[in-house]
């Protein structure tokens, strides 16, 4: 079993291709989609892929065969724990949920699987803890 | 009727029988034991908050050089701080940018590695008079060798503040963070039912002179903050709706621990500093546990929309702190997501570390020796000059 962490790219005109059916169907992955997004010129799809190695790689070719451009993601960010205050305004801008407030004792909680690295965080924190990952 | 003293209190601190809990406690304990066990058994109930502060900053004097020299323009680690004052004075603003580094470096990180014990780069330049002759200086200054460092913060504790939004189709970078586009979020700064002037509506207790939790050190009010405006509006529990009440603090910064000042940027505004504040309420009487029980969900303040180029901005809606801590308030009929600013993990600390303090006898309580005023709006400047 081999976990990947991609966003698919599609133009607008490909955005009614059942791509994920496909996925699922003719290449036995599971997915679980962390953020989907479409406007006028591009539609988004960031998720995570379980799966056979050779079935990843096969589905990769068969959606870049379909129009479908896409980056599979290897880093996140760096959150420096011990420094930080847990404000908590970093969570305003993170787009995927993987910055969130834990309410039982309202301390700032980091889950790195669900990081695109879009590194919105790291202008946002005032306290400037939060470092672009490699 | 007086319940107790403060001076009955003090006696129970030294004698090692003072009950002390935080605003957030108590709560819990007179739900559980009632109104009457709880005013007969809890003697102090601390109150904290964390947030950023931007009216904030420190006077330094530095002590004179030989021969002496009148500092008129400094910089510290590049960082402008005023030195119209007496020759070797100096006031550094939290908000100050730095000559270099602009909004990545500013007096609040100059106040945060001072309290740290680090050295910072004094530059200064004078034109040089007769009983001042030195004309130029560029040395190293930390905690240990100048003579007084306070902090003394102008507004601090603002009793309560409106929740921001963004109506409009453009980002927003602000010193209330980041606002999203098309009512995207809802940022708002307080610690709620644990915040200090939220406890005391009327400055019951606290006034001037009282003693206070200040960055981890013992420090005082000094005054009424700037843009203290008590006449704000008020629900029906006596908690204004908004701005209201601020207050104007100092404290010896030399004392200051770096766990409880933390210089802030935030992106395209600037500069401020989270200040550690705290103050413990002597639980003197009937009508201030009152006020002491008040919940998040019996404080409301108003939504205000930050993309209004106005000092009177619109209020989108008016929302209690049990919905903003929820993470979703209703916007035309929409959930939006809710984000804090101020640390409120951080205040708990601040009640307890107060707590502790008290515990152990290296606080006393003080009555103040002076109110707050009890009425009074903010004025709007007067704009008589061209527009430029």
């Amino acid at each position: 079993m081999k976990k990947i962490k991609v966003t698919f790219y599609y133009k607008t005109k490909d955005v009614k291709k059942p791509i994920t059916y496909h996925l699922v169907k003719d290449y036995d992955l599971r997915i679980n989609i962390l953020h989907a997004q479409i406007d006028n010129l591009e539609g988004k799809l960031f998720m995570d892929i379980w799966g056979k190695k050779d079935n990843i790689d096969k589905a990769l070719e068969f959606v870049q065969k379909e129009g479908v451009k896409y980056s599979i993601f290897t880093k996140s960010v760096i959150w420096n724990e011990s420094e930080c205050i847990h404000c908590g305004t970093c969570t305003a801008v993170c787009p995927t949920g993987a910055l969130v407030m834990d309410k039982s004792d309202w301390t700032l909680k980091f889950d790195r699987d669900r990081c695109t690295a879009c590194e919105l965080c790291v202008k946002e924190c005032p306290l400037q803890i939060i470092q672009a990952g490699f | 009727m007086a319940q107790r003293t403060v001076e009955e209190i003090n006696e129970k601190i030294k004698s090692g029988d003072a009950v002390i809990m935080s605003a957030e406690e108590i709560i819990g304990f007179a739900k559980e034991n009632g109104l009457k066990k709880t005013l007969n058994s809890v003697d102090v109930v601390t109150t904290a908050t964390f947030g950023a502060m931007c009216s904030s900053g420190a006077f330094i004097n530095f002590g004179h050089s030989d021969p002496p020299m009148r500092l008129e323009k400094i910089t510290l680690n590049d960082v402008e701080a005023y030195g119209g004052l007496a020759a070797v004075d100096a006031y550094v603003g939290a908000t100050q940018e730095s000559e270099t580094k602009g909004l990545e470096y500013g007096g609040a990180h100059v106040i945060y590695d001072f309290i740290c014990g680090k050295d910072i780069k004094l530059e200064a330049k004078s034109k040089g008079t007769d009983c001042y002759p030195r004309t130029s200086i560029s040395t190293y200054i930390n905690k240990g060798n100048v003579n007084q460092a306070f902090m003394f913060n102008p507004r601090n504790g603002y009793q309560n503040y409106p929740a921001a939004t963004n109506s409009s189709d453009k980002i927003m970078h602000t010193y209330m963070g980041t606002l999203l586009p098309g009512y995207g979020n809802v940022n708002y700064s307080t610690a709620g039912e644990l915040s200090p002037l939220l406890n005391d509506p009327y400055y019951k207790t606290i006034g001037i002179g009282t003693r206070i939790f200040l960055g981890g050190a013992i420090g005082y009010v000094a005054w009424e903050g700037t843009q203290h405006a008590p006449s704000t509006a008020r629900s029906d529990t006596g908690i204004p709706i908004g701005g209201a009440g601020t207050l104007a603090l100092i404290g010896d910064l030399k004392k200051m621990r770096p766990e409880f000042v933390k210089p802030a940027r935030y992106q395209g505004y600037g500069v401020s500093l989270f200040v550690g504040f705290g103050v413990p309420i002597p639980l003197i009487n009937e009508e201030i546990l009152g006020y002491l029980l008040l919940e998040n969900k019996d404080i409301f303040t108003n939504v205000l929309d930050y993309s209004v180029e106005s000092r009177k901005r619109p209020v989108v809606t008016k929302v209690n702190y049990e919905e903003l801590r929820s993470g979703h308030v209703r916007i035309n009929g929409r959930d939006v997501p809710t984000t804090p600013l101020s640390s409120l993990k951080k205040a708990r600390q601040i009640a307890d570390e107060l707590k502790d303090m008290i515990l152990k006898k290296e606080f006393y309580l003080s009555e103040k020796i002076q109110m707050l005023p009890l009425e009074n709006t903010g004025n709007v400047l007067d704009v008589r000059g061209p527009v430029l």
